[in-house]
């Protein structure tokens, strides 16, 4: 015990060890630091690889599941499976399906990404500071509310009230080829799908274009304010060019909710299987992942298999949309001022 | 072009702090004022009144006076963005847009104006801009390219050129040079002596031997310690100030016997 408590060498307040040995003490303490940074190293390259395995494993089981179905020829999968009455094939069946979940999404786009952008701008840029946190707060909010409750709100509330207005425009705007047919007296058509996929994408936009815009370097909002800009050329000289890449990023991720969402679409959209432009008129469209929630209960092992087949078709739009995207914001990659 | 400044109890607040107290000054035009003093002394503040940036941050705000050609800035029917029109300003650390090339940097202020400008005008312009800060013959073949992509002295001269594209009557320039190296720092330099037959340039600085070189009169700010309002000492030639000035703090504080 006592030769414990009088170390030779006393470390605290004694003089540093000279030569050699203060080198191999630094080296030991350098050591432990980079296993410490290796071990990280490995958490976040395996984090990062998660993410890729996870991919592929989604991928795999689509193409193993969907490959019975793909594999059949066309004439022997129409006769046994149900689902496929009246198509011709299995491309016949989901082409329309397709055509009808990009229609949706671009129209959910169409309608938050310009709300979005305002509402970001507003309380970065406008909004007293008290304002702007309780506002973001509730927007976020807004991504809380289960898809089931926003169908049973799209269904129930928005419908009945937006059919006076569809209906309107299709007598009076009826030329114009989106409004043009039998404007639905349910008003469950695919405009009032896409309002709500609006509201639903609306949340993860804002908040991620607020964060963008907020990042925007004070020294660059000061240089269009002394060169004489207004606030909202300044935000047009300053703000929107710096957030522009994070913008994209944000409607992508809108995007991507868009085109998977089920529950809500389900519950409002009275469907149809054309390629069709008409979204007053009832029983036009579907989406894919609609489509496969109503007919997975009663569907046989074959049809299962035709389901999942059209899941995969939507698994690659997904991956042909995010890749646009990025290419999109690498195009202008000199001048993102990330150099 | 060139207007003269006239300050008049000029009071600078951030909420309730005071941040500048009572300051009365004469700022020539086609002259070079400098502005000298230790940290925090509120010289950049001041600067700041001059175009009316001062109020972008939030709670701040000037009583008094600031009077150009005889027009107070301060008065009520003044917008400060046309203000700011008048009086352009480069800042400590070089500001292009990054999301613009070289070219649409100098129109920048100019787009702003909403002034219709022809591809012909436009082109004469941005040489005759970048001609003006210096800058021409090193970037004359790649307009297009990312004003980002220079080095830090020539984009602040990019800046200095966006600044009198729009042809103001003042220039205004925080410690221009602080982020630079020497080299582009005398190139600065150069230029505002240049500037000085055509504008009113007001410049802040840390370094008294730049003020030495390149102002026709000094300014030298003060303050009495830590949560007082900084206050102008004197201004006078800089020739005065530097040899012999009225005030023993100026003398203190050139000379390096501050505090």
């Amino acid at each position: 015990m006592s030769t414990t408590q009088t170390p030779p060498v006393s470390i605290a307040g004694g003089p540093e060890p000279q030569g050699p040995g203060r080198a191999l003490r630094r080296s030991r303490a350098r050591a432990a630091d980079r296993g410490a940074s290796r071990a990280f190293r490995w958490l976040a390259t395996g984090a990062g690889a998660l993410i890729l395995v996870t991919l592929a494993a989604v991928a795999v089981f689509l193409v193993i599941k969907a490959w019975p179905a793909l594999s059949t020829p066309s004439s022997e999968l129409v006769k046994q499976v149900n689902l496929l009455r009246g198509s011709s094939s299995l491309l016949d069946y989901v082409g329309p399906m397709i055509f009808g979940t990009i229609l949706a999404a671009a129209l959910a786009l169409l309608m938050a990404v310009p709300v979005a952008i305002g509402i970001a701008l507003f309380i970065s840029h406008y909004a007293p500071r008290r304002l702007a946190s309780g506002l973001g707060y509730v927007i976020d909010l807004l991504a809380a509310v289960p898809s089931v409750v926003y169908g049973l709100w799209g269904a129930l509330v928005l419908a009945p009230l937006v059919q006076p207005v569809w209906a309107w425009l299709g007598t009076h705007v009826g030329w114009f080829p989106l409004f043009a047919g039998t404007v639905s007296p349910t008003a469950r058509v695919l405009l009032t799908v896409g309002i709500v996929l609006a509201v639903m994408i609306l949340p993860i936009i804002t908040a991620v274009s607020r964060e963008v815009f907020l990042q925007t370097p004070r020294l660059h909002e000061e240089a269009a304010l002394a060169l004489g800009a207004t606030r909202w050329e300044m935000i047009r000289t300053a703000v929107l060019p710096f957030g522009r890449s994070g913008v994209i990023s944000a409607a992508m991720l809108g995007l991507g909710r868009a085109l998977g969402e089920t529950m809500a679409v389900l519950m409002i959209l009275s469907p149809g299987f054309l390629y069709s432009f008409r979204i007053l008129e009832a029983g036009q469209q579907q989406t894919i992942a609609a489509n496969i929630a109503a007919q997975f209960p009663e569907a046989t092992p074959m049809g299962v298999s035709t389901l999942i087949a059209t899941g995969l078709a939507l698994f690659l739009i997904t991956l042909v949309v995010n890749m646009g995207a990025r290419w999109i914001v690498s195009r202008r990659k000199d001048f993102s001022g990330a150099n | 072009m060139a207007q003269r400044i006239d300050v008049k109890d000029l009071n600078i607040y951030y909420g309730d702090f005071r941040a500048v107290a009572d300051v009365q000054m004469t700022v020539e035009p086609r002259s070079v004022t400098a502005f000298i003093g230790p940290s925090g002394c509120g010289k950049s503040t001041f600067l700041r009144t001059l175009n009316r940036m001062h109020e972008v941050v939030p709670g701040a705000r000037v009583e008094g006076t600031v009077a150009m050609d005889g027009v107070d800035l301060y008065g009520q029917d003044v917008d400060p963005v046309a203000v700011r029109r008048q009086v352009g300003m480069v800042f400590q650390r070089p500001n292009p847009f990054p999301t613009m090339s070289i070219a649409e940097n100098v129109l920048a202020g100019v787009r702003l104006n909403n002034r219709k400008i022809s591809k012909g005008d436009a082109q004469d312009l941005v040489e005759q801009s970048l001609r003006g800060a210096n800058l021409w013959n090193e970037v004359k073949d790649r307009l297009a390219r990312p004003g980002s992509g220079l080095s830090g002295g020539q984009q602040q001269r990019l800046c200095i050129a966006r600044a009198i594209a729009v042809r103001p009557q003042v220039l205004l320039m925080d410690e221009p040079c602080s982020a630079l190296d020497p080299i582009s720092t005398l190139a600065i330099e150069d230029l505002v002596a240049e500037l000085k037959s055509e504008y009113t340039i007001v410049i802040v600085t840390h370094n008294m031997q730049q003020a030495a070189r390149v102002s026709d009169r000094t300014a030298f700010f003060n303050l009495a310690g830590t949560g007082q309002p900084g206050k102008l000492v004197e201004i006078d030639d800089t020739a005065t100030i530097f040899s012999a000035p009225r005030e023993q703090a100026t003398e203190d504080y050139i000379s390096g016997r501050f505090g």
